[in-house]
């Protein structure tokens, strides 16, 4: 099954080719990895999904926690959290065809941001399945071109405000246990 | 590990320091002068390299040093010379290389030290921080090339980061599972100045956490599976040395009557006389014990991690055994063995914390079973087979063991069938006493590793078993030997062949000998040339005169033991059998005698 996780990391020059390294070594394959900043200047967040069994997803966890450079990881494969995807699709839309793209673009709540005479470029940001939803729908059309920047995860905000539970492993980031957004429910179409 | 938080990130400024606090002035220092500085403050007496243009300004700096550099002749002996002090000592050992050539030259020897949680240091060279990436003169990415043989590693671009990344390294490799770290500094960093102030360098890792220790709960677990156990086993590891746990395993195993199997890094953990202590384990362990562990109702692994060449098949590997797992590296939970009950912590630790639980058993009938279990093994040893006139590898490494037994004495072995005679007919009693490469297998480890050794324990009478095929590998380092005036003494079981791989290719692959058979120097004129005493023998009645002479003699000795030539290590368990499926000798009582 595809496990999902967020893994800290001191941001220090090399520590995504430790993390990817340590995946090839130990023969676990990624499907999707994404680094970026955090709140704090000195901690990278990745995302990592791999397949793996329940076994091996801890072995996954305890080989991280080696590398030296890594802060936390957290396993919220079965965790409520918030995952998103961003995808660009270029996609033919000449003459009658355009209206209808439009509309799909519209129902799936993505953006148009480039126009051309052959073809619009659509930026959609969601779960993976509302991005393949919607890319299923557009390929009649003719997909010219599609990149998508694997997803990035964040645990839903602890119920009892002030209060994360020890298994959420980290006293951070519960300043924001905000309601779910209007997005967050209903992706499905 | 589920309570993991990020720690709080040491950024934020330190309170200024009173002027009674700062006993050691800050000083301005070049890196290279900060390197040794440091080194010295770690404890390092001894460091093994070899120059080039890249570390040379870290030689230039070594003469205001207290340290002694031993010149090698390849900086692969440089790593395990630091693998075989570690191992002697239990001190991080440090090797030094230059760039390029000299750093890839150290990736076996660290790899040896990763496999077999050994500390060490790497110090290498590199070119300008300016040049990094352009293809420089001597330019290798040794950072990346040796990222999955480190524990960790670093490459220092400026002075000021000097002093935190050795006191970081040197944290690193010896603490939880010990494991080699590599420092690449730029030349420019070595030259460069700036202020080195020891107390304010402090590591800084605030992802490393190696003192992990079990939950209450998981500790019942295992005392629940101790107190119902009937057929009991201790699996010792290479962890029981690392973690200084001897007395305690020696106590658990004596309340609990729990009889104790070794791996290869095991041995000396448990003593070889103690009563308890069944032998080593696996694809050339005694039959005896590999029954065992196959009838056993608990496995207790004691710093150990499963690996192949202990486990056999592991489909069909201690079927009827719950499996207790003591270890400091999570990562090994589960990884070949799935256990019933992991307790992730320092073996010590651990250990103390059992011990007030367990309760003193009676296993007799389960010890007296080993009798059973022995059967034949006695007239299936070579030592008691009639004399045939044939030197044999066993009859030399027994007739050492008599010979050197009551002494200080460490073997330090290479790999091979030599590796396994010696782990079987050489009786350890002390920890650190048996230096060999397990995990990785690293022919041309011993002649290196056995000048580390000595360095590290120079009272220690030091040995070397080594074939002819691996002692060439690294032969070299005989002049290091010559001038650094050590007292070594090389026993090389010289067959002509290497010989394991013409076992394999005797047993596997119907005697095909293919470049196996070895052309071989004389190794007497060889020694003479480097100005090396030597002794060639070929009879068994040569073998303990030559032992006394090599002895008594003040440098070191080199005596070239003429065995017979294809002689096979038994029992041995094919690569993917089940455990308790041996090749044994054949008996010379039972004609028919095969393997059970």
């Amino acid at each position: 099954m595809l496990n999902t996780f967020m893994v800290y990391v001191e941001n220090k020059p090399g520590v995504l080719t430790r993390v990817a390294s340590l995946f090839r070594r130990r023969a676990f394959n990624i499907d999707s990895l994404t680094v970026g900043r955090t709140e704090k200047p000195e901690v990278s967040r990745m995302t990592i999904t791999v397949d793996a069994d329940h076994d091996q997803a801890r072995r996954i966890e305890a080989n991280l926690y080696k590398l030296v450079n890594v802060l936390l990881v957290e396993n919220i494969t079965n965790q409520s959290a918030i995952i998103r995807d961003l995808a660009m699709i270029r996609v033919a839309a000449a003459h009658e065809a355009r209206s209808h793209v439009l509309e799909l673009a519209n129902v799936f709540r993505a953006r148009v941001v480039d126009v051309a005479p052959e073809s619009l470029t659509i930026e959609i940001t969601g779960a993976e399945e509302k991005i393949d939803g919607l890319l299923e729908l557009l390929r009649p059309y003719g997909i010219l071109e599609m990149v998508r920047t694997g997803i990035v995860a964040m645990r839903r905000g602890s119920k009892s405000a002030g209060a994360p539970s020890r298994a959420n492993g980290a006293a951070r980031l519960d300043s924001e246990s905000a309601s779910p957004t209007n997005d967050d429910v209903s992706y499905s179409v | 590990m589920t309570d993991r938080k990020i720690a709080e990130q040491p950024n934020a400024p330190t309170a200024p320091r009173t002027k009674t606090e700062t006993n050691t002035a800050t000083k301005t220092m070049t890196g290279a002068g900060i390197l040794w500085e440091c080194l010295e403050r770690e404890g390092v007496k001894q460091v093994f390299g070899y120059p080039g243009g890249a570390i040379l300004p870290a030689y230039d700096a070594l003469k205001g040093s207290k340290i002694h550099h031993i010149l090698v002749r390849h900086e692969q002996g440089a790593t395990h010379m630091a693998d075989g002090y570690a191992r002697a000592s239990g001190e991080v050992g440090v090797a030094v290389a230059t760039s390029g050539p000299g750093a890839t030259n150290m990736v076996t020897g660290i790899a040896t030290a990763m496999l077999d949680s050994s500390p060490i240091v790497c110090i290498t060279g590199q070119v300008g921080s300016k040049l990094i990436g352009s293809d420089a003169f001597q330019e290798t990415d040794i950072t990346g090339v040796t990222l999955p043989i480190t524990k960790h590693n670093y490459l220092v671009t400026h002075a000021s980061e000097v002093a935190r990344t050795v006191r970081e390294a040197f944290y690193v490799a010896r603490s939880g599972r010990p494991g080699p770290v590599l420092i690449d500094i730029t030349k420019d960093a070595q030259q460069s100045t700036c202020e080195f102030d020891w107390d304010a360098a402090k590591p800084q890792l605030p992802g490393y956490r190696p003192d992990l220790s079990p939950a209450p709960a998981e500790y019942e677990q295992a005392l629940e599976l101790i107190r119902s156990s009937k057929r009991p086993v201790i699996l010792a590891g290479h962890g029981i040395i690392i973690s200084g746990a001897m007395r305690e395993v020696r106590d658990f195993a004596e309340r609990t009557g729990i009889p104790v199997a070794l791996t290869l890094l095991g041995i000396g953990a448990f003593p070889a006389s103690h009563p308890l202590n069944l032998g080593m384990m696996g694809m050339h362990g005694e039959a005896w014990v590999n029954h065992m562990i196959q009838e056993a109702d608990l496995l207790l692994a004691f710093g150990m991690r499963f690996d192949d060449r202990v486990t056999g098949n592991l489909k069909t590997y201690a079927p009827n055994a719950k499996k207790i797992h003591i270890e400091i590296d999570p990562a090994e939970i589960n990884k070949n063995v799935k256990v019933d009950v992991p307790l992730v912590g320092d073996l010590r630790e651990v250990l103390l914390e059992l011990m007030p639980k367990v309760e003193s058993l009676d296993r007799s009938e389960w010890l007296d079973h080993i009798d059973k279990l022995k059967g034949d093994s006695a007239v299936r040893d070579i030592q008691n087979l009639p004399d045939s006139g044939h030197l044999y590898a066993a009859h030399v490494i027994n007739d050492l063991w008599r010979q050197t037994r009551d002494g200080n004495t460490i073997v330090v072995t290479d790999v091979g069938q030599h590796q396994m005679w010696e782990a079987q007919y050489y009786k350890h009693e002390h920890p650190r006493s048996l230096i060999t490469s397990g995990g990785l297998g690293t022919m041309g480890f011993a002649l290196p590793a056995a000048i580390g050794a000595k360095v590290a324990c120079p009272e220690a009478e030091v040995w070397v078993i080594v074939g002819d095929g691996g002692f060439q590998m690294t032969m070299c380092e005989l002049a290091t030997i010559v001038q650094e005036n050590l007292k070594i003494n090389i026993a090389i079981i010289n067959n002509g062949f290497l010989g394991m791989v013409r076992q394999w290719q005797e047993f596997f692959y119907d005697r095909n000998y293919a470049a196996t058979p070895l052309l071989n120097p004389d190794f007497a004129k060889l020694a003479d040339a480097y100005g090396i005493r030597s002794m060639t023998i070929s009879e068994r009645s040569e073998v303990v005169p030559a032992v006394q002479s090599a002895r008594q003699h003040d440098g070191p000795v080199l005596i070239n033991f003429k065995v017979e030539q294809e002689d096979t290590v038994y029992p041995m368990v094919a690569a993917g059998a089940a455990l308790n499926d041996m090749i044994r000798r054949p008996s010379p009582i039972v004609e028919t005698a095969e393997d059970e």
